[in-house]
């Protein structure tokens, strides 16, 4: 009935997985009783939840964003206290326990926090870039949230009920399979990246449509602001790579669950064919977690050197050269597997390619400032610490790119130390820089920026404390996923790298103070005007938060920086003579229908609980026909509710000293 | 045997010509690098300082958005480092090869390396003997290893000699190392393979040729004998497994480690 659930289901192996679990619970429990207590289920429900505008979708995929890095961060500084402890001794954690977080870090950090992060912020911001009122495919968007909450919830609930994975983020056979495996924490691994890998691919089908068929008259694709076209590259990727990823993990439950053998060491599988696999996604999937943030990098350089970016079509041109190139190098991954001389240097060669475009866009950033008039807005500084941590960064990848030099360093910290280098300043940074520029954009105030420089120096400070002794015990010839280490030469650099971890802990606390603090001043904090920042992209001309319909009457486009040249000309705040009747989607439950029913089905497959399994499936469809026969999806806006909107739009304008 | 000095930072310290020709591989590239690294450094420090918006004494225009000179530098600059890495890459990655036979005029020491979970098994076919969790070899003679697995996937690494390839079930890889002088070395499966991973590590001995003949035949006496029931005691997974001496080897132990997975059926 219940497949292989039971008591023995609950994390009684180790006081530390029991506390989280009851730490996990509890926050579920308080958040559920707050809502009810403040009767916010009706407002949540209709709001939020059933809502197609792509700016809430967009705000809930960020709020998910959040919370998983709060998650994923308690992950790595359990392991950089274990490691700080752990010399000659087993430290407070377990082998196996220490096992799940290594894993689960890297799973919740990846698929859990960057991709919601990044989608979150392409839905807010893209669609008012290009002049759209919304993305090309509302619902689909929402079934997408759905899928990547659901995802997110099995890996959530693998600290109550279960174990996570052992094997890492990556899931290597033959040790994720299941003679060596035989638990669920592989398959909640298999199943949370399968759901939320399904909802990215619809998600970078639907940003291409948007992009190729919702731009504003004018707005050729040369004259897309860079954020878009980085979206534009990114969803590229999505849709090219993930359907690797899709196959590699279901080929993977094939073998675990029906005993076939695509990756096991016996009866002709080979793991070999998943580590290809893998890595054709895996490499693309570092671009498409960092292309945005360099998207919103040009952004924000060019808003706070008030200086039109340098080179734009250089810049263009290099993230599309980057991303066409993403698919050419994943065998960098494994040098070490004992491919001929042509193939390693093939792949090492193609690899220090991509640092030739990556070079330029660096320069093109640098050059943008030159000759501006640099003010140091948190966005600003998150940009400035990317360029000059990001560099180190990229040198330490070239050098993994010569594979003699990599099979030295394969494997090692200093591996770790690289791609936390490159994915904390080349994504993270960017996502929180995006997040402090464009706050005002969803929510009608600006957040402190006291409490968001404090974050940014922590951060950063945190950074290099965190992970420079990492690069240097590579050279010491430290592996990575150690749980404890026989040699005394390593743990001053490991007790470094956890004080790193606690500036970065005070880092986050900023954030969340800030936070509070913003909302606490919102009265003074107000965007009237919708543009704060002197912006000079499309989303400053609407307002701060826009209406639903974004733009009452969709702008014309002259030139990349378009509201910025609206302003030179005078035209950026024209009141038109008269408003015409907006259709707008209407909100629908079916896409949080689809996540529950995804969710059941991961959860049910994970335990082999069959009917349940089926029933979630036969739900899924169900909802998906019933779904297709909807005629009703769209609603009218009346004029004369527009105008009124856009009454008060500029009387606000004249209070901001817009007009 | 037992005073045992490791190498502190064995990647910067090699003690062969593998390793040593790496590194100096790694050190000349991050050098040739710096022509990139230093003026972004410089360019962003002084570009933040000269053109503050509050003091900064730089001039301002809004509208320089594009120079043909300098496009060509910023594309060009990085794209002759590129080629020049590359044609060093392309030449080191034929040389450093870990296929390669080394240059020598000794014959190489064979070992085959069994992966185990979570140890180390050293068959010396011609010497006709197997070690557990220690590798012991004369300085100045190349040594060449044939790696496999009988387990999950994991890598053969002794820092201080050279790179590191993976152990693959029904796979054969090979490496070729060599140690310029005698002297104890860490070597360590670098691959996640579970509980047993940060215990299984174990010491490299590169002996004077005369003591490694009266090493061999210190093994030679062991009562202990590697024959298929041996072996798969052996092969059970076991933490923190101590050294251990086997004075024979049942014959094609190693092939027939990997044909029991390369067949198509396990035995």
């Amino acid at each position: 009935m219940l497949g292989r659930l039971s008591t023995d289901a609950l994390p009684f192996y180790s006081w530390v997985a029991l506390s989280g679990a009851v730490i996990t619970v509890v926050t579920f429990i308080a958040v559920i009783g707050l809502i009810t207590r403040f009767g916010k289920w009706g407002y949540l429900w209709r709001e939020w939840l059933t809502s197609l505008d792509h700016k809430r979708i967009g705000i809930m995929y960020v709020l998910l964003a959040l919370v998983m890095l709060l998650r994923g961060f308690v992950d790595a500084a359990m392991m950089r206290a274990q490691q700080a402890v752990a010399h000659n001794s087993d430290g407070y954690l377990p082998p196996e326990h220490f096992d799940q977080i290594f894993s689960s870090h890297g799973t919740i950090m990846v698929f859990f926090m960057a991709m919601p992060f990044l989608t979150g912020l392409i839905n807010i911001i893209m669609p008012q870039q290009i002049g759209a009122r919304d993305v090309a495919f509302p619902f689909l968007n929402s079934a997408s949230l759905g899928l990547t909450a659901a995802g997110a919830g099995l890996v959530l609930i693998s600290l109550v009920i279960g174990r996570f994975s052992t094997a890492g983020w990556t899931g290597y056979p033959p040790y994720s399979g299941v003679t060596t495996n035989p638990g669920v924490g592989v398959d909640y691994w298999i199943w949370a990246i399968q759901l939320s890998g399904i909802g990215t691919t619809l998600s970078g089908i639907n940003f291409i449509v948007t992009i190729l068929k919702r731009r504003a008259p004018g707005m050729t694709l040369l004259r897309m602001p860079l954020f878009c076209w980085t979206t534009l590259a990114s969803s590229t990727l999505m849709i090219f790579a993930f359907p690797a990823l899709t196959v590699a993990t279901a080929l993977l439950a094939l073998d675990r669950v029906f005993g076939m053998h695509f990756f096991t060491n016996a009866d002709g599988g080979n793991l070999m064919n998943y580590i290809n696999l893998f890595w054709i996604w895996g490499h693309p999937e570092v671009y498409i977690l960092i292309l945005p943030a360099f998207g919103i990098y040009s952004q924000v350089v060019a808003n706070f050197s008030a200086k039109s970016l340098f080179g734009y079509k250089s810049l263009v041109f290099a993230t599309m050269a980057i991303a066409l190139l993403s698919f050419t190098v994943w065998l960098h991954h494994f040098f070490t597997m004992g491919a001929s001389a042509n193939v390693n240097a093939f792949f090492g060669i193609a690899t220090m390619v991509i640092a030739v475009p990556t070079g330029v866009k660096v320069f093109d950033w640098l050059l943008t400032m030159f000759r501006g008039r640099i003010t140091f807005h948190p966005a600003m500084l998150w940009t400035l610490g990317f360029i000059v941590t990001f560099v180190i960064g990229g040198m330490t990848g070239v050098l993994l790119a010569l594979p003699p030099a990599d099979y030295l360093m394969h494997n090692s910290t200093f591996l770790v130390a690289h791609f936390h280098n490159m994915l904390i300043p080349g994504a993270l940074f960017g996502y929180l820089a995006g997040y402090m520029y464009w706050f005002p954009k969803a929510f009608g105030f600006t957040l402190d920026q006291r409490w968001g420089k404090r974050a940014f120096w922590c951060w950063i400070i945190g950074f290099y404390l965190a992970f420079m002794p990492l690069y240097a015990l590579g050279f010491m010839g430290m592996a990575r996923r150690m749980e404890h280490y026989e040699i005394a030469a390593w743990q001053p650099f490991l007790v470094t790298a956890a004080l790193g971890a606690t500036v970065i802990a005070i880092g986050l606390a900023c954030l969340a103070i800030q936070l509070l603090v913003s909302i606490r001043n919102r009265a003074n904090n107000r965007d009237l005007t919708g543009d704060p920042w002197d912006g000079r992209t499309l989303e400053w001309l609407t307002t701060s938060p826009p209406a639903p319909y974004n733009f009452a009457l969709i702008p014309h486009v002259h030139h990349f920086d378009a509201f910025h040249e609206m302003k030179l000309r005078g035209v950026a705040y024209t009141r038109p003579t008269r408003y015409e009747d907006i259709l707008l989607p209407r909100n629908t439950g079916a896409g949080v229908v689809l996540g529950g029913f995804a969710f059941i089905f991961g959860f049910a497959v994970v335990w082999h609980i069959w009917w349940a399994a089926i029933a979630a499936l036969v739900g899924i469809l169900v909802t998906v026909i019933a779904r297709s026969f909807c005629d009703r999806i769209e609603f009218l806006v009346p004029a004369s509710e527009i105008e009124e909107i856009e009454n008060r739009r500029f009387l606000n304008l004249s209070k901001g000293n817009a007009l | 045997m037992d005073s045992c000095h490791l190498i502190r930072t064995p990647i910067l310290h090699p003690a062969g010509p593998v390793a040593l020709a790496e590194r100096d591989l790694l050190l000349s590239a991050v050098l040739i690098m710096l022509i990139v690294i230093v003026p972004v450094f410089a360019m962003t420090f002084l570009f933040v300082w000269r053109y503050r918006a509050t003091g900064g004494r730089g001039r301002y225009t809004p509208n320089w958005t594009y120079s043909a000179g300098v496009d060509a530098v910023v594309w060009l600059v990085p794209a002759a480092i590129v080629v020049s890495l590359s044609i060093l890459l392309w030449r080191e990655t034929h040389a450093l090869d870990p296929y390669r036979p080394l240059p020598s005029d000794r014959e190489p020491l064979q070992v085959e390396a069994i992966a185990q979970d979570w140890k180390w098994l050293f068959i010396y076919p011609e010497q006709d003997i197997a070690t557990v969790n220690e590798l012991v070899f004369p300085a100045g003679r190349p040594l060449s290893i044939r790696i496999t697995s009988d387990t999950v996937m994991n890598a053969f690494f002794i820092p201080a000699l050279g790179g590191q390839i993976y152990a693959m079930a029904g796979m054969q890889t090979r490496l070729n190392l060599l140690a310029d002088r005698p002297g104890c070395f860490r070597g360590r499966n670098m691959q996640y393979s579970g509980d047993g991973f940060p215990e299984q590590h174990f010491a490299a001995h590169a002996l004077p040729t005369a003591e490694f003949g009266e090493w061999v035949n210190r093994v030679r006496q062991s009562p202990a004998r590697l024959d298929k029931r041996a072996y798969l005691a052996l092969a059970a997974p076991s933490i923190g497994h101590p050294v251990g001496y086997y004075s024979g080897v049942a014959p094609g132990l190693f092939d027939h480690v990997i044909a029991k997975y390369a067949g198509g059926h396990t035995q």
